[in-house]
């Protein structure tokens, strides 16, 4: 028998700050202790969890154990030749740039955050600016190696049904130790960037569906605090990684340098208390017409384009206690006028919502509960706090899926269970591939009893 | 489970005919709740309770508990958690007794005390304890602004109350970190049965009132609330009224 691994209670909660339950957090350091971890979880079973960026309560298990994957963080092999990385589950993305951009090489998809897992990246299948071209992170995940509720680790090769359960499977199907990645060639950690404004919603649709091909990358950032024929206002920024011939000379000599600063270069500090629909909608309108209406090839650091969040650590505790909800959902092309109703709701409510982010997703891939599908996501934060927010977002739920789409659940924290089945139609495949090998119920996190996945 | 605006699945009502506690139930069924639990003294009234909460959509059985036979709690209240997680336990029992009557009358007085505060005591120990093993969810106590400080005309009541209030607020304490969240809940007068046929205190309110301050208490992760919220205020400045000018009060 392996060590018994140290334990501790402590509350648990997603990066939206809601919902606390408690669980015994293990932190195991070796695949020995983590398959003890498995097999000694108790009857309220046990779900692993890695940066805890997941908004809601997919990482956490109430009165149960929470396996805190990032002591287990090694980066076994690059094939630097071919492409691709195999490594812990518990590696975060950052460390992953880190290792990897000197020899010039990038993950294939990157959320906007680089403080995520490989766990958790492929746990709820992620998707980054890309996914129009690249799909999801699960897309360029070779195989991956699963230790599940009997306590053996098995091989899982890309295209079997274990794999398309595991990937956006939210942990459910077991603990990811490794996976084998493909990789993303880059000359330099410089972006080329082109910048443009979008007057309203419609203008921004058109412009993302002419001509997103024509970039590796695209988002665009929404100002939903504006009304009227403004309303969906926006700011789209779409590039690709910049070849050595675009940099400046001075630059050249190392191309492939990576050293993101933490100090602030997007959104300063915002006090506590001050997040309201005056001092938002008054960042969005500046930082809108600070924007230049078009701007093309700029250079931009890596993190700064992908990863602007990031400068401002622990920048979710400005919502106060009450934390904060992210909502975000898909609607499938040809379900436009679903988004403008959608989008023209959010405005005239006046949520004091930063930027949200609107993008355009491509082709989906075959993860049972993997959230993208082809069509239109938008995202935005949203302080919990807010008077008749819940009702309100559960009519937006409805909206969503009469146009056939769905919410994300790793952003989830308050879906009616009952619209689950209408928004992931697999999740009865789902739930029956887990009845099978996981049949005393040992992988179970709050999500999953919330929404009985 | 919860969800992000402290919203519950399931809820476990002690004392299930208390009009507050039944309009609790229809709020919190209107928006999350599917599975109630009316724990109470068998009754058609119970009953009834439970079938008017099932015509609103929620799957609601009863269950006998007697906050007067404390032995039983255990083996009742552990019989409800053994079935499945409970998000939210509303302890709302509690008698209001006859200050004059019982006066004279010290075993009904006794009787009003072991109603309000020890069947709470036992019953919310059991309560806790099953909510701390399941690692999350909230017991919401049904306190009173009388327990605040205890006033002539209802002491007997008001003392039940206050014992039940620092139980509760100490209880609270000791299950901070433990996911458990306990809400104490201070109304002032509310039209319920139990006020029936009494002169109306200032600032009363209704079952409905003190439902939707729930609701708000949940999402804000309260851990003291008052119904309506002025009396919070009011409240304080009673609490420093002088005894010879207090007891003089009309209140
Ligand atoms: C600022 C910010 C921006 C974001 N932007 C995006 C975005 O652009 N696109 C996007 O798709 N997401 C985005 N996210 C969400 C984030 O990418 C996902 O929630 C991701 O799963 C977080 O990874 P994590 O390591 O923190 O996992 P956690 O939050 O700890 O866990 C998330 C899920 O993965 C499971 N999991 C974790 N590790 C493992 C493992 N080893 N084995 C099996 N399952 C595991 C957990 O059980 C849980 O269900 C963003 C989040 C933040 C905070
Ligand atoms: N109404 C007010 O003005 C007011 C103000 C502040 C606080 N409160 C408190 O709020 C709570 C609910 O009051 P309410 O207004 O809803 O009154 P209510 O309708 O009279 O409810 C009181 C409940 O207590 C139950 N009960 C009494 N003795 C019991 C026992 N031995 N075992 C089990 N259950 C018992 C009753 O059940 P039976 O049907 O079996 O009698 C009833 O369900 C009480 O704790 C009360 O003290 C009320």
């Amino acid at each position: 028998m392996p060590a018994e691994t140290a334990s501790e209670t402590v509350s648990v909660t997603g990066w939206g700050r809601t919902a606390p339950s408690a669980a015994r957090l293990i932190r195991p350091r070796s695949y020995e202790e983590a398959v003890g971890a498995v097999r000694g979880c108790g009857a309220r079973g046990g779900i692993p969890r890695g940066l805890g960026r997941a908004y809601g309560d997919a990482a956490q298990n109430a009165g149960g154990a929470v396996f805190d994957m990032t002591g287990l963080d090694r980066v076994h092999a690059i094939d630097a030749a071919d492409g691709t990385v195999l490594c812990d589950a518990g590696v975060s993305l950052h460390r992953l740039m880190e290792v990897l951009l000197p020899l010039g090489w990038f993950v294939p998809v990157t959320p906007g955050t680089r403080y995520v897992t490989v766990g958790g990246a492929i746990g709820a299948d992620i998707h980054g600016k890309n996914h129009h071209g690249s799909g999801s992170f699960s897309r360029h995940v070779l195989s991956l190696e699963l230790l599940t509720a009997d306590g053996s680790v098995r091989t899982v090769g890309h295209g079997t049904p274990l794999f398309d359960a595991t990937a956006g499977g939210m942990g459910l199907t077991g603990v990811i130790l490794t996976a084998t990645v493909r990789l993303q060639p880059v000359e330099t950690t410089y972006m080329a960037v082109d910048t443009e404004r979008a007057s309203d919603l419609d203008d921004l649709m058109a412009r993302l569906t002419a001509t997103d091909h024509l970039y590796r990358y695209s988002v665009a950032w929404i100002d939903l605090l504006a009304r009227g024929a403004a309303t969906g206002r926006a700011v789209l920024t779409r590039g690709d990684h910049a070849p050595l011939a675009a940099l400046p000379a001075r630059a050249r000599s190392a191309p492939l340098s990576f050293r993101p600063s933490r100090l602030p270069p997007a959104p300063a500090f915002v006090p506590e208390g001050l997040l309201t629909r005056r001092t938002v909608g008054l960042f969005n309108k500046v930082w809108y017409r600070k924007a230049p209406r078009a701007r093309t090839g700029e250079l931009q650091r890596l993190s700064a384009f992908f990863h602007p969040l990031d400068g401002v650590p622990h920048w979710n505790r400005v919502y106060g206690r009450s934390g904060f909800v992210q909502y975000q959902f898909v609607v499938g092309h040809g379900e436009e006028d679903a988004l403008r109703r959608i989008v023209g709701r959010i405005a005239r409510r006046r949520c004091p919502s930063f930027l949200a982010v609107l993008k355009r997703f491509g082709e989906a891939d075959p993860g049972w509960l993997s959230f993208p599908r082809p069509g239109w996501t938008l995202a935005l934060d949203i302080p919990a706090a807010l008077p008749g927010l819940g009702a309100f977002l559960d009519e937006l739920d409805e909206e969503v899926a009469a146009a056939d789409g769905r919410v994300y659940l790793a952003k989830d924290s308050r879906l009616r269970p009952d619209l689950l089945t209408a928004m992931y139609p697999r999740v009865d495949d789902f739930r029956a591939l887990r009845a099978e090998l996981d049949p005393r119920g040992v992988f179970v996190s709050d999500l999953a009893r919330r929404l009985s996945l | 489970m919860k969800d992000a605006f402290g919203l519950p699945q399931s809820l476990l009502v002690l004392g299930g005919t208390s009009e507050i506690a039944l309009a609790t139930a229809r709020r919190l069924i209107a928006r999350r709740t599917r599975t109630v639990c009316l724990a109470g003294r068998p009754s058609p009234a119970l009953e009834s309770a439970a079938a008017d909460l099932r015509a609103l959509g929620a799957d609601v059985r009863t269950v006998a508990f007697d906050a007067l036979d404390p032995e039983s709690h255990e083996t009742v209240l552990g019989k409800v958690f053994a079935e499945g997680d409970i998000d939210l336990v509303l302890l709302a029992f509690g008698v209001l007794g006859d200050q004059a009557h019982d006066e004279r009358d010290p075993v009904a007085a006794v009787r009003v005390a072991q109603t309000n505060y020890t069947g709470a005591v036992s019953s919310g120990l059991v309560a806790a304890r099953a909510l701390q093993s399941q690692g999350h969810g909230s017991l919401v106590v049904l306190s009173s602004v009388a327990g605040e400080r205890a006033r002539r005309a209802n002491f007997i009541y008001g003392s039940s109350k206050a014992g039940l209030d620092a139980f509760a607020q100490g209880l609270g304490d000791a299950l901070h970190g433990t996911g458990v969240h306990v809400m104490v809940v201070r109304p002032g007068f509310v039209r319920s049965k139990m006020t029936a046929g009494l002169a109306e205190a200032p600032l009363a309110t209704t079952p409905e009132a003190v439902a939707a301050a729930v609701e708000l208490g949940l999402r804000r992760r309260s851990e003291t609330v008052w119904v309506p919220g002025v009396l919070r205020v009011v409240m304080s400045a009673l609490r420093h009224v002088p005894r010879a000018v207090f007891r003089r009060l009309p209140v």
